[in-house]
C-alpha cells in the first residue's frame, strides 16, 4: 500500500457547534504535493464539506494561508515532504482572526485597515502629465520594491501577538504597504498617511517581536518597514523640536 | 472609512479563539521577545543603582565606602551579574534587529544587514574594551 | 431575499473590472458603482500574469507596428478597427497605471523599461520584473480604494443576470459567507469575470477561472464569439501547469528537445541566434510554438516523464544576475514547484491551456447585444486577439477595454430606465432554483469526478490539434456528463461559506461552455491560429474569415452563426516569422 499521511483538520460548523473540533483524514503522501493538494484530495475524494479558500496554487494570490502544526503557512507553497509521514499535520485557520467556517477566517478588518492607511499614490499634478511617465531610477524603485511584494495573505498577522492582544492594531502588512507608498519617489502623501498611523493602534502598537518578517512567504520584511517608519516619525519629531523654523 | 466592502447581510456566528495568558510560551520567538522586554527591568535598575552611587560619592567618603561594601556583598554581586547578563542578552538580540531599521547604500547596492549588525557588534566590543581599560587600569 | 441596488454593477474584481470601476467613478462621480466578486479583488487571476503588458512608448516603435504584429498574430481574425483603437489607447492607459504607482522596471535614466515578447517585432512590453500582473492588480485595487463612490460586494457569487424587456437590470448573487441569495439591481452590468481555463485539465489558470461571466451572458441571450480559439501557452511546468513566463525566452531562453537541439528552427520560425531576435524562434507566436511541440513529440524527439511529454527550457546562459533581477519569480516557482534551480538546470516544460480568445461578443465599446450589458477582459471577445493572442496584449486589453466599458456603461446609465417589476419575479425564480439545489439530498455524482472527466474529454477532443471526429466524440461525452450533472451529490449541508455549492454552480457553467467550444470548433472547417483541424489543415479565408457567434436555442442547444471580420488596413496575408 502506498504511503499515507494523516491530516488533522480543524472543523467549525457554526450552525451545529460552538467551537472547532479536529477531524482526521488519511491522504496519500505524494512527494509532488503541497499541503493544499492534500486538502483538495480530502475535498474531492473524502469529504466535500471541508471548507477553505484557495485559487492560484502558485503562491501569488494569497488565499490559502493556514496554520500547519501551529505555524502560519501559505499552504500552496509548502511541500508535504517537509513533514514526517508518521506524524499527523494539524491544519487550522490562521490564528488571531475570527473563524467563519472550518479553515476560513474573517479578514474584513484587514481590508478596512488597508483603506485607512491610504495605499495609493497621493499627489495632485497627475492630470498635467497624462502622456508622460514619471521618471523613477532603478535605485528609487529599489527603495520601496520589497514592500510592494505583499500578497495580503495575512500570514504576518497570524504571527503577530500584538494582533492577538489588540485586534485594533493596524498590523504588519498594512503598515508595510503604507511605507511602500511613503518610500515611492512618485508619492507626496507621507504626512497624510502619518495622520492615520501616528497613534497607539497605528505604528506605535508594534513592539518589534519581528515574527512577521520571519514568517512572510514573500520576504517583504514588514518589521523592517515598521521600524523604518518609526525612525522616520521620530526623526521628523526631533527635527521639528530642534529646528522649529523649517523642517520641510 | 473609505470604500468599505459590504458587511455581511446577516450576522455571522464567528468563533474567536481566546488568547491564553501563556501566549508567550506558544513560540520560542515570543518567549525570547518577552525575555528581551523583561531585561529592561534589570538595565533600568542598574541605571538607578548608578545614580545612587553618584549620590553616595557626593555624600562623602563614608557614605561611599558603605555603598561600595553593599555592592561587594553577595547580593550586590549577584545583582550585578544578573544585570550584566540581561544587558548582554538585550544587546545580542537587539543588534540583529537593527539591520532592518537602517537602509545604507553604497552606489546602487544596499549594504547587507549582516554588515550593519556586524558594525554594531564591533562598535560595542570597542566601547566595552575601552571602558574595561579605563576601569581596570587602576 | 434582500434586494440591493446601484447604478452600475461590475461583476469581477480583476484587472478589467477594477479598471472599469475607476473609469466609471471618474467619468461620473455621482453614480453608485459597485463591484461584485466571488473572491477578494486582489485574489483575482490577473495576479498571476508574469511577463508584461504591451504598449508603444519608445521612439523606435510605432502604433502601426504594434497593430500589424497583433493582426498577423491573430491570423487576421481580429477586427482591425478594434486593434487600432487598442494600440492607440494602450500607451495612455499604461502611463496612467504608472501614475497610480505600478512599480514598472526601469532604465537607468528612470524611463520605463521594455522587453521583447513573442510575435512582436519591436520591444514594447512593459514589465515589473516577472510579476507584472501581480503589481498591476494590486496597484489597481489599492488605487480603487480611494474612490468612495465604488462599493464592493466581496465574496458574492453571481448566478444569474436579470434581463427585463431586453435590458440587463442586475444580477442574482449568493453571498458566500452567509449563503443568502440576494438580487443586486443595476441599470447597467459589466462582466469582467475572466476566462475559463479550468474547463481543461492542464492549465495555468487558477481555480476560480470557470467562465462565469460567459455562461451568464450566454444564458441571458448574448452570443459567445470565437469560442473555438483556446490558447496553449508553450511553457508550463509539467506536474502542475504553473506558468513559466514567455519573458524567460524574451530574456534569451532556448527551447530544446531531448537532444539539446533548438527544434523550433525546423518549424518555419527562423534560424537560431545566440541572442533573442524579434518574431523569430523562441519569440514566435504561442500557437506556432505549441503546435511545434506536438510535431516534435510525433517525431519522437521530446522527453517523457511521469506527467507526459515535455521539452526543456534552458535559461542557464542568461546568468544568475539577470535571472534574479528580471526573472526572480521564475526562479522561485522552479525551486518550489519543480525542485530545480534554473540558474544551473534546464526547466522541463510543455504546452498548457492559458487563455481563451473567445468570449462574450462585444462591440468596440464593450457593449454586448443586450442593452445595458457590457463585458471586458478575457471574459469578453471584443475581437482584439482573433485566432491567437500575442503575449502581453491581454493585460493591456484589460486596461483599455475595461476603461472603455466603464465609461460607456456610465454614459448609458443616464438614459436607462429603472428595473421593472418583471425582474423581481425572475429573481425569486432564481432564488427557488438555488435553494432547491442547496437542499438537494438525493444526488449520486461527485463534483470532482464529473469535473475531471469533462477536463480530460476537452483535452482529448479540443487540444492543440482537433478533428471533426474528436470534436463530435467530445460533444457526445459532454452531453452525457451534463445529464449526470443533474444528479450532483452535495455533502455540505451548511449555509455558511459553502464552497461545495459554489463549485456545483461553477461546474454547471463550465459544462455549458465546454460544449460551446466543441460545437464552435466542429463548424469551423479550417485551420487558423490556435484552431488547428487535422482534417482541414489550411486557412480558408473564403468561408471562414468570419467570427463564429454561438447562441443558445430555447431547448438549450447551441446555434452557430457567423459575422464578418472588420478589415481596415491590413488585407489577409501569410504569417511569416523568422528572418525574411
Amino acid at each position: 500500500m502506498a504511503e499515507t499521511i494523516r491530516l488533522e483538520v480543524s472543523r467549525y460548523r457554526p450552525e451545529v457547534e460552538s467551537e472547532p473540533t479536529l477531524q482526521s483524514y488519511e491522504v496519500p503522501y505524494n512527494k509532488d504535493w503541497v499541503i493544499l493538494d492534500a486538502l483538495n484530495y480530502v475535498k474531492n475524494q473524502i469529504d466535500g464539506s471541508v471548507t477553505f479558500r484557495w485559487s492560484c496554487r502558485m503562491g501569488v494570490c494569497g488565499s490559502c494561508g493556514m496554520m500547519a502544526n501551529g505555524e502560519p503557512k501559505l499552504t500552496c507553497a509548502v511541500p508535504l515532504t517537509d513533514y514526517d509521514p508518521t506524524q499527523p499535520i494539524r491544519i487550522e485557520p490562521l490564528q488571531f482572526f475570527p473563524v467563519v467556517r472550518d479553515l476560513v477566517i474573517d479578514m474584513s478588518s484587514f481590508l478596512e485597515k488597508l483603506s485607512n492607511v491610504k495605499p495609493w499614490i497621493i499627489r495632485d499634478d497627475v492630470e498635467a502629465t497624462e502622456a508622460v511617465e514619471f521618471r523613477q531610477t532603478p535605485v528609487e524603485l529599489d527603495a520601496y520594491k520589497q514592500f510592494s511584494m505583499c500578497i495580503n495573505c495575512m500570514i504576518c498577522y497570524s504571527a503577530c501577538p500584538v494582533i492577538g492582544l489588540e485586534p485594533e492594531f493596524t498590523g504588519p502588512a498594512a503598515i508595510a504597504l503604507a511605507q511602500r507608498y511613503n518610500l515611492d519617489s512618485r508619492d507626496k502623501g507621507k504626512e497624510e498617511r502619518m495622520d492615520a498611523l501616528d497613534a497607539h493602534e497605528g505604528l506605535w502598537g508594534c513592539t518589534f517581536v519581528g515574527e512577521c518578517t520571519k514568517v512572510c512567504p514573500k520576504n517583504v520584511d514588514p518589521a523592517g518597514a515598521i521600524q523604518l517608519y518609526k525612525m522616520g516619525s521620530a526623526t521628523d519629531y526631533l527635527k521639528s523640536m530642534l529646528l522649529p523654523w523649517g523642517t520641510k | 472609512m473609505s470604500n468599505p466592502s459590504l458587511a455581511p447581510t446577516r450576522e455571522l456566528k464567528l468563533y474567536r479563539r481566546p488568547i491564553s495568558f501563556w501566549w508567550w510560551l506558544d513560540r520560542p520567538a515570543y518567549f525570547k521577545f518577552v525575555v528581551r522586554e523583561l531585561t529592561c527591568l534589570f538595565v533600568g535598575a542598574f541605571a538607578i543603582l548608578t545614580l545612587l552611587q553618584v549620590r553616595a560619592v557626593g555624600e562623602g567618603p563614608e557614605a561611599y565606602a558603605a555603598f561600595a561594601a553593599m555592592l561587594a556583598s553577595p547580593a550586590g554581586i549577584g545583582f550585578s551579574v544578573l544585570a550584566f547578563l540581561a544587558a548582554v542578552y538585550h544587546t545580542v538580540t537587539w543588534f540583529p534587529a537593527v539591520q532592518t531599521t537602517i537602509v545604507l547604500r553604497v552606489g546602487e547596492q544596499r549594504v547587507p544587514g549582516s554588515v550593519i549588525t556586524g558594525a554594531h557588534m564591533a562598535g560595542w566590543l570597542v566601547v566595552s574594551v575601552v571602558v574595561a581599560y579605563i576601569v581596570l587600569r587602576g | 431575499m434582500a434586494s440591493y441596488s446601484c447604478d452600475l454593477l461590475i461583476v469581477g474584481g480583476g484587472g478589467a473590472g477594477l479598471r472599469a470601476s475607476i473609469a466609471a467613478a471618474e467619468a461620473r462621480p455621482d453614480l453608485d458603482v459597485a463591484v461584485v466578486s466571488k473572491v477578494y479583488p486582489m485574489r483575482s487571476h490577473t495576479v498571476a500574469a508574469e511577463g508584461g503588458a504591451a504598449a508603444v512608448i519608445k521612439s523606435t516603435d510605432s502604433l502601426e507596428a504594434h497593430a500589424y504584429d497583433t493582426v498577423s498574430g491573430a491570423d487576421w481574425l481580429c477586427d482591425q478597427d478594434v486593434v487600432e483603437a487598442f494600440v492607440d489607447e494602450a500607451p495612455r492607459e499604461m502611463v496612467q497605471l504608472e501614475h497610480w504607482g505600478c512599480p514598472w522596471s526601469r532604465e537607468p535614466d528612470g524611463t520605463v523599461a521594455v522587453r521583447p515578447f513573442g510575435g512582436m517585432k519591436v520591444s514594447r512590453t512593459w514589465f515589473a520584473a516577472d510579476k507584472t500582473g501581480f503589481h498591476m492588480l494590486h496597484s489597481l485595487f489599492q488605487t480603487s480604494l480611494k474612490y468612495k463612490s465604488v462599493k464592493r460586494y466581496d465574496e458574492w457569487f453571481v448566478s444569474r443576470l436579470l434581463v427585463d424587456d431586453g435590458r440587463c437590470a442586475g444580477v442574482v448573487a449568493v453571498e458566500i459567507a452567509t449563503g443568502e441569495v440576494h438580487s443586486i439591481l443595476a441599470k447597467a452590468v459589466i462582466l469582467c469575470t475572466g476566462g475559463c481555463g479550468k474547463i481543461f485539465p492542464f492549465t495555468t489558470n487558477a481555480n476560480i477561472k470557470n467562465g462565469d461571466g460567459m455562461a451568464l451572458a450566454y444564458r441571458a441571450g448574448a452570443p459567445l464569439k470565437d469560442m473555438e480559439f483556446v490558447q496553449y501557452h508553450p511553457t508550463g511546468l509539467p506536474a502542475t501547469g504553473i506558468l513559466i513566463t514567455e519573458a524567460t525566452r524574451a530574456e534569451g531562453g532556448w527551447l530544446v528537445n531531448k537532444d539539446g537541439y533548438r527544434y523550433l528552427q525546423d518549424y518555419a520560425l527562423g534560424t537560431p541566434e545566440p541572442k533573442p531576435v524579434h518574431r523569430t524562434m523562441e519569440l514566435g507566436p504561442r500557437d506556432r510554438l505549441s503546435q511545434a511541440f506536438i510535431k516534435e513529440q510525433e517525431r519522437g524527439r521530446t522527453l517523457e516523464g511521469p506527467y507526459g511529454h515535455y521539452v526543456n527550457l534552458d535559461i542557464r546562459h542568461i546568468g544568475e544576475t539577470v535571472i534574479d533581477k528580471k526573472l526572480p519569480f521564475v526562479r522561485e516557482l522552479c525551486l518550489k514547484y519543480a525542485n530545480l534551480d534554473p540558474v544551473h538546470e534546464v526547466i522541463p516544460v510543455r504546452p498548457v491551456v492559458h487563455y481563451i480568445m473567445g468570449g462574450v461578443h462585444t462591440d468596440i465599446h464593450g457593449a454586448t447585444p443586450i442593452a445595458g450589458l457590457y463585458a471586458a477582459g478575457e471574459a469578453a471577445c471584443v475581437s482584439l486577439n482573433g485566432a491567437n493572442r500575442l503575449g502581453s496584449n491581454s493585460l493591456t486589453e484589460c486596461l483599455v477595454f475595461g476603461a472603455r466599458a466603464g465609461r460607456a456603461a456610465a454614459e448609458y446609465v443616464d438614459g436607462a430606465p429603472a428595473p421593472g417589476a418583471a425582474v423581481e419575479a425572475q429573481a425569486s425564480d432564481e432564488e427557488r432554483r438555488l435553494r432547491s439545489l442547496m437542499d438537494k439530498t438525493d444526488g449520486t455524482e461527485r463534483i470532482a469526478d464529473l469535473r475531471s472527466e469533462m477536463q480530460s474529454t476537452m483535452e482529448e477532443s479540443a487540444g492543440i490539434y482537433r478533428s471533426g471526429d474528436s470534436l463530435a466524440a467530445g460533444a457526445e461525452t459532454l452531453g452525457r456528463l451534463r445529464q449526470h450533472a443533474r444528479h450532483l451529490k452535495l455533502e455540505d449541508r451548511s449555509r455558511t461559506f459553502n464552497t461545495e455549492f459554489i463549485s456545483a454552480l461553477e461546474l454547471d457553467y463550465m459544462l455549458e461552455l465546454a460544449e460551446i467550444i466543441l460545437r464552435s470548433g466542429e463548424q469551423r472547417t479550417e485551420s487558423r491560429g490556435a484552431h488547428q483541424r487535422t482534417d482541414f489543415p489550411a486557412r480558408d479565408d473564403d468561408n471562414f474569415l468570419a467570427h463564429s457567434l454561438a447562441y443558445r436555442n430555447d431547448d438549450g442547444s447551441v446555434r452557430i452563426e457567423y459575422s464578418p471580420v472588420t478589415i481596415t488596413k491590413w488585407p489577409p496575408g501569410a504569417r511569416v516569422y523568422g528572418k525574411q
